[in-house]
């Protein structure tokens, strides 16, 4: 312990010149030994100011002071040099070594082409319905004015259920060959106006090849309210063409048959490929069909007791499965049911 | 339905293009599936002119012809006897691919070169002469296309007829259309060759009548309400002349005789099929329709045995059936090369009765196809004369009498009222009445009257059995209008009531949230093998291995899993959210639930250099995080629990809702094990989530190992904790677990952190010790488990 203030200024500046070579912890423990409020030796220096004669004490209180910032400056300089070091060091590792990731996932290219169809339409008032896989004949055909023993059966190859019983002609259990069964649960179960969009899992007896497949899914649309024309129809499947494709989307409507709907169309959109200059894909039509369409036939409405006098509406189905190959450019149907992971990965969040 | 642009070009009197005409027959709603040019292979042939000829200097039958193409001379070595000078033959220069495949080159015949040929019909594959080459009935300017110059250029139009609109299946229908487009008459092209008028069929009183000595008589006017027919006798069957042979074959008909290809050429433009009979085979004579008596069988004319049912309408003569009516004709009356007489049918037959004999004989012919969807029975009287017509053209012969009509219960096509108030409400435009009515007028349809109540009486045509309704109308003005040119604007509109349905919105969290824990979603195959009895199955399976909906998921994804190992993929992280299917009472809809389930096999994170190489394969413990989290997501009612050797979560009625299982698959040696889980989603709307307030005292942690004796587990130690009632615990972590050392063996430590806190005020360290001193001492009583060592404060982990 020096003795003399002289000796207490000097010793401390000796110290000060060393701080500029100590380490962390040697920088640490002298910030203790010199600084520390318990015993650090200018902390106690400046605790002895008071016992000394009151002439001294201004001019040595002013050099402990002045000792003691050029201390804290000294530390703070140290500390901030060490730091940098320590950064150099860090920058100089090989940065071109991968990262450290964790797995992960994504949600099926199917699936997000529905999620991303169903958002369009929930902007247009559209909420969505589901309904069972497994249907009766009555509501997968009767119903949707399909006449029994018509030819348009054909363009649904069914898949029938073996439960048992004996159910009545009309009665028995299918896979349902398209969504629309959901739009008579739908009108049946909730008055005008409705506005539904129905994602789910179809069937048809179809081998199983690049571009058929036994299940599938479709997503259909429904508006029933008063007032709902043909006009509407285009108006709101032209919005989704642009919404869902690009906004320069070229669409077309031209006449079909569904029984459920009169008048029918198929929406055309320009070929994604060539853009409509004709190519493979498009049959050197340079258009490609999308969805098929409608106004809803009064006999569909009225087998779920809507009044066809009073209300009108349109339906829309189509097939995520190959609007998801279109998007994608996937050749074969069969890989979309399939889990490899290097396929699914291409298609991560 | 094969269409020839020659033949529409035949109808509408005008040429054709191909692509405008696809285009319009789009728009108009029977689009082109392909086009494909008649003898596209004949392409490069030329019609030549033969200058002059001279025999060659070495060889008898060879001449040296000079033949001109329109821009040059050729010296052309021919070998046929018939070649003269000044005419025009089909010319093959060198580079010309044959039909047969091969390339015409110069070469040298006898000492003399050759610059191409001159071709035979044989060669050209366009008949059997091959005795010398073809003579050309043209004037046409040398060089001009060989198919042009023989008006051979024709394409085959497939066309995809919607199974309303069966007057497409004729090219009669086709042009009606097509006339109605371009705004311009259509009439039936003229028959070529020599034939008397034909009558007009005669109508016989009731349902029998006679023809040419013929006896003709319904007697299932349900299945068949039209008879008519026609006696030809002292006729010629031969091949039939180039202009009927070129028009068939333009469709892919096959030409057989004159006889079979009328009424295949009345078939293809008029949609009616006929049937000819070789009148001296007719028992009787007579010809009948009638119900098929069951077990009787009738020999078809591809040569098979088919037993008929009282449900079919069969053709029969005094001895028994002879064919199987608007299916297909039978074998013993089949008109031969001998034939000298013939009967001619032409019938109406009711459309679903046509279609169950078809469907169940497993028999669709052109017949069939047409009839099951609807043929004018209004129009038959025409396609019968014109048949008639084509047959004493071709095949000559003399109309026994006057044909006969049967047909008991005439009726009349369906007068259709439409309002043009409706037609706005549907279409959502005004069209004014005299749009409305030449839309109509131009489909085929007679607008009768004005009618005061302000709507329109329409008369549809015969061929358009798909019009019934005032809708149908709509439809029709609709597509006369043109699609394009409705309006396209987005007018205000309301939205539905209805919530998007709740099990949609918790499958879709549930994507999102197993997607974010690293594991990709994947869509199955829905049918499988039967699982036990409460599998559903299918009538009419696609294959033994599918032959039942799913009871499950995780089959569909084991498979997936080994799918992946069989290409050397290690690191497998799949799941899927799907509908599977149980068999409830007889006859009763199955149930339907919809299921999540996942699999994990491989490294638990993606290889890093940091780790050495060795960052550990997935366990059961990253399954049961997964199924916790899947379980919290999909069914967030039921609680997970520890059963047996793995994790189930139980509903709140106590039922098993879903569980963890390891599974056991054609793994590789080098493959991981595998781990999954599957629960039941639960479709019940989601309750919305509530804040908790965040603690504003801080909270205390107490530390300790606990020494787990053999059966102890974790889940009754946490228990004990928890039940010790005033403590203020808040949460109970388990930190590590340590065996070995010191320990007696079968016993563990386990390391536990509780955190104390009141949200009122801050605990004191003696009320913390004493809580947690009371909570030792309840589970050393409860479950027998004391510590190993006791750490007070927030000591380090």
């Amino acid at each position: 312990m020096p003795t003399t203030r002289h000796d207490v200024v000097q010793q401390l500046q000796a110290r000060l010149a060393g701080v500029d070579s100590m380490d962390e912890a040697a920088l640490e423990r002298e910030h203790v030994h010199v600084l520390g409020r318990k015993a650090g030796l200018l902390t106690a220096a400046l605790k002895s100011i008071s016992q000394l004669p009151i002439e001294e004490r201004r001019t040595f209180g002013a050099e402990l002071n002045q000792l003691r910032q050029r201390f804290e400056s000294a530390f703070e300089a140290r500390r901030r040099t060490m730091a940098q070091t320590v950064r150099s060091q860090e920058d100089d590792v090989d940065l071109t070594m991968p990262a450290r990731t964790t797995w992960s996932g994504g949600i099926h290219p199917v699936t997000r082409v529905i999620d991303e169809i169903v958002e369009i339409f929930h902007r247009l008032g559209f909420a969505v319905a589901v309904g069972p896989e497994a249907e009766t004949e009555w509501l997968n055909f009767g119903a949707l004015n399909f006449p029994p023993d018509h030819p348009a059966m054909d363009m649904h190859d069914t898949l029938y259920l073996d439960v048992g019983g004996d159910p009545p002609e009309g009665e028995r259990m299918l896979l349902r060959t398209h969504t629309s069964p959901v739009q008579i649960r739908t009108l049946q179960a909730s008055p005008p106006p409705v506005r539904v969009v129905i994602p789910g899992t179809c069937y048809r007896n179809d081998t199983f090849d690049a571009s058929h497949a036994p299940a599938f899914s479709q997503i259909e649309g429904l508006a029933v309210d008063e007032g709902i024309t043909f006009v509407d129809l285009k108006a709101t499947l032209i919005h989704f063409a642009h919404e869902f494709f690009s906004p320069d989307t070229k669409v077309r409507f031209r006449p079909s048959f569904f029984p459920f709907t009169e008048p029918s169309a198929e929406m055309d959109i320009g070929c994604l490929l060539c853009g409509g200059s004709g190519c493979r894909a498009c049959k050197g039509s340079g258009w490609m069909e999308i969805l098929g369409c409608g106004m809803v036939h009064p006999n569909v409405l009225k087998s779920c007791d809507v009044d066809p006098e009073r209300y009108t509406g349109f339906a829309f189905g189509m097939g995520p499965h190959r609007i998801t190959m279109l998007r994608y450019g996937i050749p074969d149907i069969r890989m979309l049911f399939e889990g490899d992971m290097r396929f699914l990965s291409q298609f991560g969040e | 339905m094969n269409i020839s642009r020659k033949w529409l070009e035949a109808f509408l009197r005008q040429p054709l293009d191909t692509h405008d005409l696809t285009e319009r027959l789009a728009m108009l709603g029977a689009p082109v599936d392909s086009v494909e040019r008649s003898h596209a292979g004949l392409s490069d042939l030329v019609v030549g002119l033969v200058k002059d000829t001279q025999p060659h200097p070495d060889a008898d039958r060879l001449s040296v012809c000079t033949v001109f193409d329109g821009q040059d001379d050729y010296q052309v070595v021919c070998g046929a006897p018939n070649v003269e000078a000044g005419k025009r033959y089909p010319f093959a220069r060198v580079g010309t691919v044959m039909p047969g495949g091969f390339t015409i080159e110069k070469r040298k015949i006898r000492g003399l070169t050759s610059y191409g040929m001159l071709c035979s019909a044989k060669e050209l594959e366009l008949g059997e002469d091959a005795g010398g080459i073809m003579e050309l009935a043209t004037d046409a300017d040398p060089g001009t296309g060989f198919l042009e110059a023989l008006e051979l250029d024709d394409e085959c139009l497939e066309i995809d007829v919607t199974p309303n609109r069966p007057d497409l299946l004729g090219h009669k229908g086709v042009a009606r259309e097509l006339a109605a487009g371009y705004g311009i008459q259509f009439r039936l092209p003229a028959i070529e060759g020599d034939y008397p008028s034909v009558p007009a069929p005669v109508r016989a009183d009731g349902a029998e009548g006679t023809t040419g000595g013929v006896r003709v008589a319904i007697e299932d006017p349900e299945g068949c309400p039209r008879f008519l027919g026609a006696v030809i006798r002292g006729l010629t069957v031969g091949p039939s002349p180039e202009w009927l042979r070129s028009r068939l074959e333009a469709v892919g008909t096959r030409s057989i005789n004159n006889i079979v290809d009328a009424t295949n050429y009345i078939l293809m433009e008029l949609g009616q099929p006929l049937h000819a009979y070789d009148l001296a085979t007719l028992r009787g004579p007579a010809v009948i329709a009638r119900r098929g008596v069951a077990g009787e069988t009738v020999l078809t004319l591809d040569a098979t045995e088919r037993t008929v049912d009282g449900d079919m309408t069969v053709i029969a003569d005094e001895d028994g059936a002879i064919g199987i009516g608007g299916v297909m004709g039978g074998e013993t009356t089949e008109v031969r090369s001998s034939t000298r007489d013939i009967f001619v049918e032409c019938a109406s037959f009711q459309p679903s009765r046509i279609r169950r004999t078809r469907s169940s004989l497993g028999l669709s012919t052109d017949a069939s196809f047409r009839f099951e969807r609807g043929v004018d029975r209004w129009a038959a009287p025409d396609a019968l004369r014109r048949c008639l017509e084509i047959i004493l053209a071709t095949a000559g012969g003399t109309l026994d009498g006057d044909p006969v009509d049967v047909w008991p219960e005439p009726t009349n096509p369906p007068r259709i009222f439409l309002r043009p108030a409706r037609v706005r409400q549907v279409l959502g435009e005004e069209i004014p009445w005299e749009a409305l009515e030449q839309y109509l007028v131009a489909i085929g349809a007679t607008v009768v009257s004005k009618p005061d109540d302000g709507r329109m009486a329409v008369d549809v045509p015969g061929w358009r059995p798909d019009l019934r309704e005032e809708i149908d109308l709509v439809e029709e003005v609709a597509r006369m209008h043109g699609y394009q040119n409705f309006s396209s604007e987005l007018r205000p509109f309301r939205v539905g009531r209805l919530p998007d349905a709740p099990s949609d919105v918790a499958a879709r969290a549930v994507r999102r949230g197993l997607s974010a824990e690293g594991l990709y979603e994947v869509v199955t195959m829905p049918m499988h093998r039967g699982e036990g009895s409460e599998s559903v199955p299918l009538l009419n399976p696609l294959s033994a291995e599918e032959a039942f909906l799913r009871r499950r998921l995780i089959p569909g994804l084991v498979r997936e899993v080994e799918r992946n190992w069989a290409h050397g993929v290690r690191d497998i992280r799949l799941y899927e959210v799907g509908t599977v299917f149980r068999m409830a009472g007889p006859g009763e809809r199955p149930e339907e639930e919809i299921h999540v389930a996942g699999l994990i096999s491989g490294r638990r994170h993606p290889r890093h250099w940091t780790d050495g190489g060795h960052s550990g394969d997935c366990a059961q413990w990253d399954v049961a995080a997964l199924f916790q989290r899947a379980v919290a997501l999909a069914n967030p009612a039921a609680t997970v629990q520890v059963e047996g050797g793995s994790w189930v979560a139980v509903s709140a009625a106590g039922s098993v809702v879903g569980r963890t299982e390891r599974i056991d698959a054609d793994a590789p040696p080098w493959a991981a094990p595998v781990y999954g889980f599957e629960v039941v989603l639960d479709p019940a709307e989601r309750q919305s989530q509530r804040y908790r307030a965040l603690p504003e005292t801080p909270g205390s942690t107490r530390d300790v190992s606990l020494v787990l004796h053999h059966d102890a587990t974790a889940e009754a130690v946490e228990t004990a904790i928890r039940a010790t009632r005033g403590t203020r615990l808040e949460s109970v972590e388990v930190l590590s677990e340590f065996s070995g050392g010191d320990l007696p063996a079968g016993s563990r430590s386990v390391a536990f952190r509780l955190t104390f806190r009141d949200p009122e005020r801050t605990l004191r360290d003696a009320e913390v010790d004493k809580a947690f001193r009371r909570i030792l001492q309840a589970v050393q009583q409860q479950v027998g488990v004391a510590p190993r060592g006791v750490d007070g404060g927030a000591a380090g982990e």
